[in-house]
């Protein structure tokens, strides 16, 4: 049975994972928008061809 | 080697752009790779690098904005990456 | 723009295909139990080598960037390195798909030389048993042999396609093994009930264990494995496969057959999916951007019986000509649907009353050509 310690420790660690994630996410918007800007795709990675 | 703002780039002789109505196909015909310009910016920007000194010259000259030139810059790293482009060869 | 939203673009079509198949004739030395386009016998309204020459100008001017070769054996053409020649010579890069016979020392050298092309030699087992029960008798030993040649002259890494079957499912590794052996890229691709295929379709396909089996491989072994994305019905199973996971027919790929006739795809050569001949006027081009088959692919498709499956967004329905040839409707689970969504439906319909092929060009069958042994797995 958790105590009221062991909630509060959780609901801080989310509250840091969630303060990552946020910081990951302005950190990596470049590689996201770039990501938007070009697409590889195979040569032979289109159906209906020999 | 991955692409600064100071970079001297070229489209690699073997590249060709091809347009579609939302960017353009790019294929290189030595590795086959082929590769989606998915804005016409991005499209815009490749097709110029030729003609400004360097790759900030080129952004700016294309009228992309300075806080997209991050972004501008990963996708021309990945395309080094792929040989879209490359760093510009002087003619012997 | 997300990933997604590039291949809903698409899947509404562009302006050029990406790259397309040209069956450059239907005459073939063997007679592969499975033959997609039913050859064997050349077809007298074969285009001409100015026709064909033609149809080159207008994919150069499409910037069509690469074409594949097949047939048929698209070397039994005398004008089969001309047409290389001349397609290269106009920027359009050429993969031709051979079963290796007329690659001997000499034309093995002379492809090492020639720039922007690439070879894709047919094998469907890793022994002459397993091959040649699906292939012909010495069509193992002909692949091999090309492959040497190849090797000897230099020519490069070339691709090695294999048709996957309920019999060479497990050589899978050592396809892999082969194909690295001549430094060649191994391809797998799947087997569709077209042409012949539809004769031995419910022997041949692989079992929905190998399935799984064949899926599976891919993730862990796919790295440098190429599919032609024919898999993407195996989506359903879990992570995506490479590859742009849609069906590219008459929206970014089509074929043009031996005699101008253009289909949305290889698989489906049945007056159904014509689009057009390049003979018409406009030619290619025309076809490719105006015919109403093509149009109509180009519109955004029913998911129709699919539509509360979970698995729709990965498996897309999986693909026409599996669906069309098997007798199932269009709008409905793939045959070979990984969640068994079609078994009812298959298990209805008829033998013999399914689609035919709109044409058979397979030679006479006489009394010394081997029947497929369905016992020749191990």
């Amino acid at each position: 049975m958790e105590s009221p310690i062991a909630t509060a420790d959780t609901s801080v660690i989310e509250e840091s994972s969630v303060a990552q994630v946020i910081g990951d996410l302005v950190a990596d918007t470049p590689a996201i928008e770039a990501e938007l800007l070009i697409e590889e795709i195979s040569i032979d990675g289109m159906c209906g061809v020999y | 080697m991955s692409v600064v703002l100071e970079s001297v780039l070229e489209i690699h002789p073997q590249v060709a752009v091809r347009p579609e109505t939302f960017g353009a196909l790019a294929y290189h015909y030595g590795n086959r790779r082929l590769i989606f310009l998915k804005h016409p910016d991005v499209v815009t920007v490749v097709q110029s690098l030729n003609s400004y000194p360097d790759v900030q010259s080129t952004l700016s000259a294309c009228g992309v904005a300075p806080e997209r030139w991050p972004s501008f810059i990963a996708a021309l790293s990945s395309l080094e990456t792929s040989e879209v482009v490359r760093e510009r060869q002087i003619a012997s | 723009m997300s990933a997604k939203s590039l291949v809903e673009e698409m899947k509404r079509g562009l302006d050029a295909p990406i790259c397309l198949t040209w069956e450059l004739t239907y005459a073939c030395n063997l007679q592969c139990v499975h033959c997609l386009s039913s050859s064997g016998q050349r077809d007298e309204r074969e285009l001409s080598t100015e026709e064909a020459k033609k149809i080159l100008d207008d994919l150069r001017d499409l910037q069509v960037f690469y074409i594949n070769i097949g047939g048929g054996e698209p070397m039994v053409r005398r004008d089969f390195f001309e047409l290389l020649e001349y397609s290269v010579a106009n920027g359009i890069g050429v993969k031709f798909s051979t079963n290796g016979a007329f690659i001997d020392e000499e034309k093995a050298r002379r492809l090492a030389a020639m720039d922007y092309l690439d070879i894709q030699i047919s094998l469907d087992g890793v022994d002459a048993a397993t091959n040649d029960a699906v292939r012909g008798e010495g069509s193992y030993d002909m692949a091999i042999r090309a492959m040497e040649n190849l090797k000897a002259a230099n020519f490069g890494q070339f691709k090695i396609s294999v048709v996957v079957t309920r019999h060479n499912v497990s050589q899978l590794d050592q396809f892999k093994a082969l194909a690295d052996h001549y430094g060649a890229q191994l391809r797998i691709t799947r087997l569709r009930p077209a042409g012949r295929g539809a004769d031995t379709w419910h022997e041949l396909h692989p079992t929905n264990g190998q399935q799984r089996e064949i899926y599976n491989w891919l993730l862990k072994h796919g790295e440098n494995v190429l599919t032609g994305d024919s898999f993407f019905h195996l989506n359903a199973l879990g992570e995506s496969l490479p590859g742009l996971n849609m069906c590219g027919a008459g929206r970014v790929v089509c074929l043009i057959d031996p005699i101008g006739d253009v289909y949305a795809c290889p698989f489906v050569i049945h007056d159904e999916f014509k689009a057009g001949n390049v003979r018409d006027e406009g030619g290619f081009a025309k076809v490719w951007k105006q015919s109403d088959l093509f149009l109509s692919l180009r519109e955004p498709q029913s998911a129709g019986a699919c539509a509360s499956c979970g698995a729709f967004d990965a498996c897309q329905g999986g693909c026409m000509a599996a669906k069309f040839f098997t007798g199932l409707p269009l709008d409905g689970p793939d045959p070979e649907c990984v969640g068994g969504d079609a078994d009812e439906a298959l298990s209805i319909i008829a033998r013999g009353s399914e689609p035919k092929p709109s044409m058979d060009h397979s030679k006479p069958v006489t009394l010394t050509r081997k029947k497929l042994s369905v016992s020749a797995s191990h």
